[in-house]
């Protein structure tokens, strides 16, 4: 089988309220070998420093929407890490 | 439509929003800011959000309400520093009758607690801040 895929995602992380003060960013790149999930994303953010203070499975959502850490991310994905909500 | 607002939130235009001859019952659910939390005297709080996801969920659950019940909903959830009794979220849903408007309405702030990405920073008297976590206290428990 020929894979079209390529061998490694870029993905855009956002990180929001207390998660954004640990890593003292709002935004970062990260490189992953394909194929990866959400949980691979986090296992890097989790080895950056401050990253540690992240929660092992955090919330997180894909291109807009809730995602599990199971989801596989693709290449130019926006994957963002939510603190717990606090709405209403 | 735009749910996240950095205004006032005034209830006269979403109540007219979702207005109709066929109507009978309006509910209605403001949340407010409290001056208290878990003991602390709170002075301030600032509201922030994942803007275009937040957008998008409200969308959704709004959908959701009206594809589940009869009713017309109007959603509106403010953002930047709030003062304390200022609206932070409102609620209106508007039905023949009045039990699917007291259901939407109550589905749609209970979703809205639970699946949007908004975040607040409380500001105490004692000068420190916080962000709120709805889940600590389950996690002490």
């Amino acid at each position: 089988m020929t894979a079209a895929a390529p061998a490694i995602v870029t993905v855009h992380v956002l990180l929001f309220a207390s998660y954004a003060e640990h890593l003292g960013t709002e935004t970062i790149e990260l490189t992953l070998s394909s194929p990866a999930t959400v949980a691979d994303v986090i296992a890097h953010l989790r080895r950056l420093p401050g990253g540690q203070l992240l929660p092992p499975k955090p919330l997180c959502a894909r291109n807009l929407a809730h995602a599990g850490q199971d989801d596989s991310v693709s290449d130019g994905d926006e994957i963002a890490v939510l603190p717990p909500l606090a709405g209403g | 439509m735009a749910f996240l607002t950095r205004d006032p939130i005034e209830l006269p235009p979403l109540l007219t929003g979702v207005q109709s001859p066929a109507l009978g019952g309006v509910a209605t659910f403001l949340g407010l800011v409290r001056n208290h939390h878990e003991g602390r005297s709170v002075l301030r709080l600032d509201y922030s959000a994942y803007g275009p996801m937040a957008e998008a969920e409200c969308a959704r659950i709004v959908a959701e309400a009206e594809e589940r019940w009869p009713v017309a909903v109007a959603l509106r959830h403010r953002i930047g520093a709030l003062a304390i009794g200022d609206t932070a979220v409102a609620v209106v849903a508007a039905s023949a009758h009045r039990e699917a408007a007291f259901a939407a309405c109550r589905y749609v702030i209970e979703e809205v607690k639970r699946r949007v990405p908004i975040w607040k920073r409380e500001h105490y008297a004692d000068g420190t801040t916080a962000w709120v976590d709805p889940t600590a206290t389950l996690q002490h428990a």
